[in-house]
């Protein structure tokens, strides 16, 4: 008894964590799938009734609006996150006095929970008092920055909260990257007669392609996750402008009673983040196989 | 002469990139501080709000700097204004994520420590498989789960309780908590732990003799991950909880929304501020750490 609990005990101090993720995690998720081939309402019921919950959701122009706003919301904060992120990387590169005072002010909004930050945003874009105001008394007297109330900008200003947000973090992953790369390669291209701009823009950027990569994979899955700064920002409003998939989700569970039309779209929301993640998790594991 | 001339022409050359360069250094410059008052202006904002009076917030711009160092709306936030119905405020909150905190992130990473230990030391067949069955927890949206989650809370008679936020947050932090210390372990070699094996040490003699000692570096990252994580968790929490036994993002969620006749955009301020401040704090003193943890393994959840 002693000698068999003394060979196997890894595997029992391994026990609890894999019994915990494959009940919560994988059992969960194979519930929620159940769940949304169901008719189920208030409460879940068992009977199969197919794809209509499917059907259901894309029909439904909540829904729709939700992957529309995803979309628009996912583009702009891809490119603005990837393309600030690399600009302040590229150039705290440059031997900058006073690197680590601005890589700190670069990163602490991610230490911030988006309900914070949301609320300063919230407070800053709101047209009586915000922005517009300080323009106006600035002597700007036509200028309107109504973006939070405007049906067609609110995503924009939840774009703009999100590249705050996390920007910074791009920025670290960039500048760990071309910290790592061997300052020979750099003085090589250098002696023959390479300007910065062309350092970077020939040798070092196309190096990142790995950085690239994960940046990519990490920023699509938090916008796909966006749900807080939603909440905080506008609610999903005006109307359901600004309403996004996450949002549409906990809604349909907890306030509108449609459990099966929830995890339906939950499911698709897995799905979309399964779709970006395992090709990632796969070519990662591959590249720590090769090592 | 000719050599003259040629080495007047270099200098004049080297005086023009000279200039081009101190130029350049300029431009870096300015685009380095045009962004970092980007970033700093919304945290600025914050602070002078609410320092502010609602009149002087009326009166001035967001920029204004405020008459003095007011902190009643700071009083407000954290304590109330003393009278029963319709006072929120965030002093109670702020204990119900103290509470919720602490013990999660122990049990995470304890359990991490563990796992990541018997993953890298004490491989067995089909271990890496069993590392990317936990990996994957990190990546799903908690969406997928939370239907299922709800109703097994109840069954387990703790929904809305701050031992159901414990005991979620300690589930979903065990795939962070288990990549931060296997991939840490996995650079700790492994002929340290076969001779301890040799020499006749057990499992748990060797984790605390042996990798414990070093893993000072990792255990910081992981709580320091784990406790930004959770302090800021809004999904769960509002999801698995709400009236008293809400965390702190919850509580400033509602107390932002309430719609009370005059809205108050400076105690707003101070409460966001309140609700903050933790992270923030834990950020500036170690922020080597918390950025270790959001590059490492560059999976952030």
């Amino acid at each position: 008894m002693f000698k068999w609990l003394e060979k196997n005990l890894p595997k029992i101090v391994m026990a609890p964590a894999v019994g915990l993720i494959g009940w919560f995690v994988y059992g969960f998720v194979l519930w929620t799938l159940y769940i949304s081939f169901t008719n189920s309402k208030i409460l879940p019921k068992y009977e199969l009734w197919g794809f209509g919950q499917y059907e259901k959701l894309w029909a439904s122009r909540k829904w729709l609006i939700s992957v529309d706003n995803l979309l628009i919301f996912t583009a702009l904060f891809l490119i603005f996150c990837i393309v600030i992120g690399i600009i302040l990387a590229i150039f705290l590169d440059q031997k900058i006095r006073a690197e680590g005072v601005l890589r700190t002010i670069y990163l602490y909004p991610m230490a911030l929970s988006f309900i914070v930050t949301g609320t300063a945003w919230k407070w800053i874009l709101n047209p009586t008092l915000g922005i517009q105001k300080m323009f106006i008394d600035w002597g700007f007297e036509n200028f309107t920055f109504d973006w939070l109330v405007n049906r067609e900008m609110a995503i924009y200003t939840i774009v703009i909260a999100g590249v705050w947000q996390s920007a910074g973090f791009v920025m670290a992953l960039f500048l760990a990257g071309l910290r790592s790369v061997e300052d020979e390669i750099v003085k090589a291209a250098k002696i023959d007669g390479a300007g910065l701009f062309t350092v970077y823009w020939r040798i070092l950027l196309p190096m990142m392609r790995p950085v690239f990569f994960t940046s990519f994979v990490i920023l699509v899955h938090i916008s796909i996750k966006s749900y807080d700064l939603i909440v905080a920002l506008t609610q999903g409003g005006p109307g359901i402008s600004t309403t996004m998939p996450a949002l549409f989700m906990t809604q349909a569970a907890f306030h509108k009673s449609q459990v099966g039309l929830s995890a339906a779209s939950a499911m698709m929301m897995f799905m979309a983040v399964a779709a970006v993640i395992i090709p990632y998790l796969y070519s990662e594991l591959r590249r720590e196989n090769a090592r | 002469m000719q050599d003259n001339l040629k080495s007047s022409s270099y200098q004049q050359l080297e005086q023009k990139s000279k200039y081009t360069n101190m130029f350049l250094r300029w431009f870096l410059y300015f685009v380095l501080i045009l962004f970092a008052s980007y970033f700093i202006f919304p945290l600025y904002v914050m602070v002078v709000t609410s320092l502010k009076t609602m009149e002087e917030i009326r009166q001035g711009t967001l920029l204004s700097w405020p008459s003095g160092l007011n902190f009643d709306s700071w009083a407000v936030a954290w304590g109330g204004r003393g009278y029963g119905a319709g006072d929120t405020f965030l002093k109670p909150y702020f204990w119900n994520s103290i509470k919720m905190v602490v013990p999660a992130v122990f049990f995470s990473t304890l359990i991490g420590a563990m796992t990541g230990y018997v993953l890298t030391k004490w491989r067995f067949k089909g271990d890496s498989w069993v590392f990317l069955f936990l990996l994957f927890g990190c990546f799903i949206p908690f969406q997928a789960i939370l239907l299922p989650m709800a109703r097994t809370l109840g069954a387990l008679g703790i929904s809305n309780s701050i031992v159901g936020l414990v005991l979620v947050h300690t589930v979903y932090g065990i795939p962070f908590t288990t990549l931060f210390f296997r991939n840490y372990y996995v650079s700790v070699p492994t002929e340290l732990v076969k001779a301890a094996r040799i020499d006749g040490a057990g499992f748990f003699k060797i984790f605390f003799k042996i990798l414990l000692p070093i893993s000072a570096p990792i255990i910081v990252v992981t709580v320091i991950w784990q406790f930004t994580q959770i302090w800021n968790d809004f999904l769960f929490g509002s999801t698995f909880s709400f009236g008293e036994a809400a965390p702190i993002q919850v509580a400033l969620n509602n107390m932002v929304l309430s719609s009370t006749s005059v809205k108050e955009y400076n105690v707003d301020m101070a409460s966001a501020i309140i609700a903050g401040v933790p992270t923030l704090i834990v950020y500036v003193l170690a922020g080597k750490y918390f950025i270790r943890g959001l590059t490492s393994g560059a999976v952030k959840g």
